[in-house]
C-alpha cells in the first residue's frame, strides 16, 4: 500500500534544535577550523541564513521549487514484499529517490541556491565525489540562472564519467583535482581555495552535513523536512512511531534530514549505516565513526580516518556517495550521547540488500541507500515482526548500473549484457565478484 | 620577550623590517630541508617557519601542496618536523612552525608544546586555528611561553582583529591577500590597509605574508610592515631545482639575499613615513 502526498506541507524544518551553541558545537565535535579569511564570509552565511529561515516570502518561493520543481514531499512506501523477506517486520522506505534528481540532495541544494540569490551572488562552486551533488548543484544553477563550477577529482573523473556529461550537459564547468588522493576530499580542499579567492560574489554550495559552521546546522535545516514528513506519514497510515529509523551516512545529509524530526522522540531508535567497504578490519573501509577516530578535518572536529600523524587516510567504498574519510559533527555528537547508534554495512552486503529490494519491490535504489535497507534488516530482525523500521531510501541506483553490472557479472566478456543473472536471491559469489568502480 | 618578538624589536631599531622566511620539513628530505633553511638563515633571514607537511592544506596554492605532497610520500613525520626546528634553531635563529591544526591535536597539544620547547621552537602559526577555537592551544603555548601567531585577513571585521591580536604573542601574521599561498605579480593593495588596521588596535609587530616572490616586492611591504614573510618563493626554488638540490640550495640562499636587500632598502622609506 502506498500514502499518496499527504496534507504535510513540504515546507522546510520549523522550529530550532538546541544544538548546535553559538559557536556551532555539538558537544566537543563541530566549530570552526577555518582559515581567518573565510569566517566573516562564513559569518555572513550564517546571518543570511538565519535571516532567511523567518522570512516568509523565502519559505514560500523555497517551499513551491521543493513542490513544483522537485517533487516534494516523497511518498512513504509500505514495501510488504521486502516486509515478508524481513521476516514480517513492516519496512518503510521514505522515496526520496524519486525527487528531481534522484537523491535528497536536491532539497539541499535548492536551499543553498535560493539563499546564494538571496545574497546577491551570482557564482556556485561545489565539490562532488559521485557526481550526484555536482548534478543536483548544476541543476538548481541551471534552474536559477547561476554560474556553476564543480570540483572533482581526477579518479572520480574517470570512475563517474556520466555524471561528468550529465553535469557538463547542464551548463556547469566540472574542473579536475589532480592534487592529494584525487578523490572527494581533495576537491573540497579545491573548492576551498576557491572560495577564498571569489568569496565576494561566489557561494559554496557543499553538499553534506559536515564543514564548518554554519554548514552542518543550515544543511540539517534544509533537509530535515524529509523527517518531518515521513514522522506525519507515518503517524497517519500506521497511527503509532516507528520503532527504528534508518540511514545511510556518507557526510551525513541524508541522515539528519530524517533523524532530527525524531531525535525527541526516545522511543524511537536512530541507525545510521556507515560504509563497511570490504571490512572495518581491513582497513579499507569509509566507517568514519565505528573505525576513525576524532580529528579535525574540513573546518569541524569529528571523527575521520587518520594516521598516527593526524594526516588524513584515503576511504574505500564501493559506493561513490559514501566515499569520505569524515563526518558530519552532528553524527559524531549523537554517537558520543548515545541518542544514535552507528554501524558499518560492507560492501558486499550493501549489493545483497540491492539486489533484493529490487526482486522483492521492483526499486533500483542508490547503492548508499543499499547500505540503509542491508542495516536496517539487521535492525528487523533485531526488533521482530512487530515492529515497524523507517528507511531513508536517499537515491535511486540509475547511476550505479555500471558498477551493479560488474559485481553481479551482468555483463559478459565482450560487453553484451547476459541474463545468466547470478543466485536468484540476488546475492553474487562469496567473494562478491568485482566489487569496485577502481 | 619571546625570541621572535626580540628578532623583529632587533630589526626594528636598525630601521628596516625583518625578513621571515618559510619552508616545509622534509622537502626533499629531513636533511635537505635542514640545508636550505641553513642557507636561508645564512642569505639573511631574520626568523624561520618550518612548515608540518600535511595532507589536506586548503590554505596553500600549488607550490606549498607540491611541496608537502612529496615530503608525505617520502614517510615525513611529525617528529622529524621536530627534527628540523631542532637543527635550525641550533643555530640561534628563532623558529616557529606554521602547521595545519590537526597534526597538533593528534600529537597531543601539551606533548607537542612540550616537544617543541625541547628542540628550540619558538612557537606555532596556526593558520586553520582561530582564537575561538584554541582553548586548549594558548594554555599549552601559556605554559611553555612560545608564540601564538594568529591571522588576520582583509575580511576581518574590527572586533576580529582587535580580538586575535589579543590572542597574539611574537606578531600578528597578516595574510595579504584573499587567496592561497602563491608567488603573484603584483604585491597586494589591500595589505597596506590591512596592517594600517592592525596597527590602529594593537603594539604587536605586523607580519605581512602570501606572494612575495623578490627583492623589490620585499622592500614594498617592508615600507609598511614589520615582517615580509615569503615562502612559496623559497618552495618554488627547490621544486625548480629538481633533483639537482644542490643547485635548489644555492637558488634558495641567492634569492635570501636579493630579499635581504629588499627588506634594507626600504628603510629610507620607513623612516620618512
Ligand atoms: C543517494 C545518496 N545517498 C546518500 C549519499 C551520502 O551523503 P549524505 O551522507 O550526505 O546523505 C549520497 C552522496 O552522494 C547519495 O548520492
Amino acid at each position: 500500500m502506498t500514502t499518496t502526498a499527504d496534507p504535510v506541507s513540504p515546507r522546510i524544518g520549523q522550529g530550532s534544535a538546541a544544538l548546535p551553541d553559538s559557536g556551532g558545537h555539538f558537544g566537543r565535535f563541530g566549530g570552526r577550523f577555518m582559515p581567518e579569511a573565510l569566517i566573516a564570509p562564513l559569518d555572513e552565511l550564517e546571518l543570511a541564513w538565519r535571516e532567511a529561515m523567518t522570512d516568509e516570502t523565502f519559505i514560500a518561493e523555497l517551499d513551491r521549487m521543493l513542490r513544483d520543481y522537485a517533487g516534494v514531499p516523497s511518498l512513504l512506501y509500505d514495501a510488504g514484499r521486502l516486509s515478508t523477506a524481513a521476516g514480517g517486520t513492516r519496512m518503510l522506505l521514505k522515496r526520496e529517490d524519486l525527487n528531481h534528481t534522484g537523491a535528497h540532495k536536491v532539497r539541499n541544494v535548492l536551499g543553498q541556491a535560493l539563499l546564494t540569490k538571496r545574497m546577491g551572488k551570482t557564482r556556485v562552486i561545489a565539490e562532488t565525489g559521485a557526481g550526484q551533488h555536482g548534478v543536483a548543484t548544476a541543476t538548481a544553477c541551471a534552474y536559477l540562472d547561476l554560474d556553476c563550477v564543480v570540483y572533482m577529482g581526477e579518479v572520480d573523473i574517470e570512475r563517474q564519467a556520466l555524471n561528468v556529461a550529465r553535469m557538463r550537459m547542464l551548463g556547469a564547468r566540472v574542473v579536475p583535482v589532480n592534487t592529494g588522493s584525487r578523490t572527494l576530499k581533495d576537491a573540497i580542499n579545491e573548492a576551498l581555495r576557491d572560495w577564498v579567492s571569489n568569496v565576494d560574489d561566489t557561494h559554496y554550495l557543499l553538499g553534506t552535513a559536515a564543514g564548518a559552521h554554519p554548514f552542518p546546522a543550515m544543511v540539517r535545516d534544509f533537509t530535515r523536512a524529509i523527517g518531518d514528513e515521513a514522522r506525519a506519514q507515518v503517524l497517519d497510515l500506521t497511527g503509532r512511531l516507528p520503532d527504528a529509523v534508518c540511514a545511510c551516512v556518507g557526510g551525513g545529509s541524508n541522515a539528519i534530514g530524517i533523524f532530527t524530526a525524531f531525535v525527541a522522540d526516545a522511543d524511537v531508535a536512530l541507525y545510521g549505516f556507515e560504509a563497511g567497504g570490504e571490512g572495518v578490519a581491513t582497513g579499507r573501509h569509509a566507517a568514519t565513526i565505528t573505525g576513525g577516530d576524532v580529528g579535525v578535518l574540513h573546518g569541524a572536529r569529528s571523527y575521520l580516518l587518520q594516521d598516527a600523524d593526524g594526516q588524513t587516510v584515503e576511504s574505500h567504498s564501493i559506493s561513490a556517495g559514501l566515499d569520505y574519510p569524515g563526518v558530519g559533527p552532528e553524527h559524531a555528537w549523537l554517537a558520543e550521547s548515545g541518542r544514535a547508534t552507528y554501524r558499518p554495512v560492507t560492501d558486499a552486503e550493501a549489493m545483497t540488500a540491492m539486489a533484493l529490494l529490487c526482486r522483492t519491490e521492483g526499486i533500483i535504489c542508490a547503492i548508499e541507500s543499499a547500505h540503509a535497507v542491508a542495516g536496517a534488516l539487521d535492525v528487523a530482525r533485531e526488533l521482530g515482526p512487530d515492529a515497524t523500521v523507517l528507511i531513508n531510501l536517499s537515491g535511486r541506483g540509475d547511476k550505479d548500473m555500471h558498477t551493479a553490472a560488474e559485481w553481479f557479472d551482468l555483463v559478459d566478456a565482450s560487453g553484451e549484457v547476459t541474463y545468466a543473472a547470478t543466485a536468484e536471491t540476488g546475492a553474487p559469489g562469496a567473494d562478491g565478484g568485482a566489487g569496485s568502480t577502481r | 620577550m619571546t625570541p621572535v618578538a626580540t628578532a623583529l624589536a632587533s630589526a626594528r631599531n636598525d630601521g628596516r623590517a625583518a625578513l621571515v622566511g618559510y619552508l616545509p620539513a622534509a622537502y626533499p628530505s629531513v636533511d635537505g630541508s635542514i640545508a636550505a633553511i641553513q642557507a636561508m638563515v645564512e642569505g639573511g633571514c631574520d626568523a624561520i617557519e618550518v612548515g608540518l607537511p600535511y595532507s589536506d592544506p586548503v590554505m596553500d596554492g600549488p607550490t606549498i601542496q607540491r611541496a608537502a605532497e612529496r615530503a608525505l610520500a617520502g614517510g615525513a613525520r611529525t617528529s622529524d618536523t621536530l627534527r628540523v626546528v631542532e637543527a635550525v634553531a641550533a643555530t640561534g635563529v628563532p623558529v616557529l612552525v606554521m602547521t595545519y591544526w590537526n597534526p597538533v591535536e593528534r600529537y597531543g597539544v601539551e606533548r607537542f608544546a612540550a616537544d617543541l620547547t625541547a628542540a628550540g621552537g619558538a612557537g606555532l602559526i596556526t593558520p586553520d586555528l582561530v582564537p575561538e577555537e584554541a582553548g586548549e592551544w594558548v594554555a599549552a603555548a601559556d605554559a611553555h611561553a612560545l608564540d601564538k601567531v594568529f591571522l588576520v585577513a582583509p575580511s576581518s571585521t574590527p572586533e576580529r582583529i582587535a580580538s586575535t591580536a589579543a590572542s597574539c604573542r611574537g606578531f600578528v601574521y597578516a595574510t595579504s591577500v584573499m587567496g592561497v599561498t602563491g608567488t603573484r605579480d603584483v604585491t597586494s593593495t589591500l595589505a597596506p590597509e590591512l596592517v594600517a588596521r592592525v596597527r590602529a588596535l594593537t603594539d604587536l609587530p605586523v607580519g605581512v605574508g602570501l606572494g612575495v616572490r623578490d627583492g623589490q616586492q620585499a622592500a614594498e611591504v617592508a615600507g609598511f610592515a614589520d615582517a615580509v614573510i615569503v615562502g612559496s618563493a623559497f618552495v618554488a626554488q627547490l621544486l625548480d631545482a629538481g633533483a639537482d638540490h644542490a643547485a635548489g640550495i644555492e637558488a634558495v640562499r641567492t634569492l635570501t639575499v636579493d630579499l635581504a636587500a629588499g627588506v634594507r632598502s626600504a628603510a629610507g622609506v620607513r623612516a620618512a613615513t
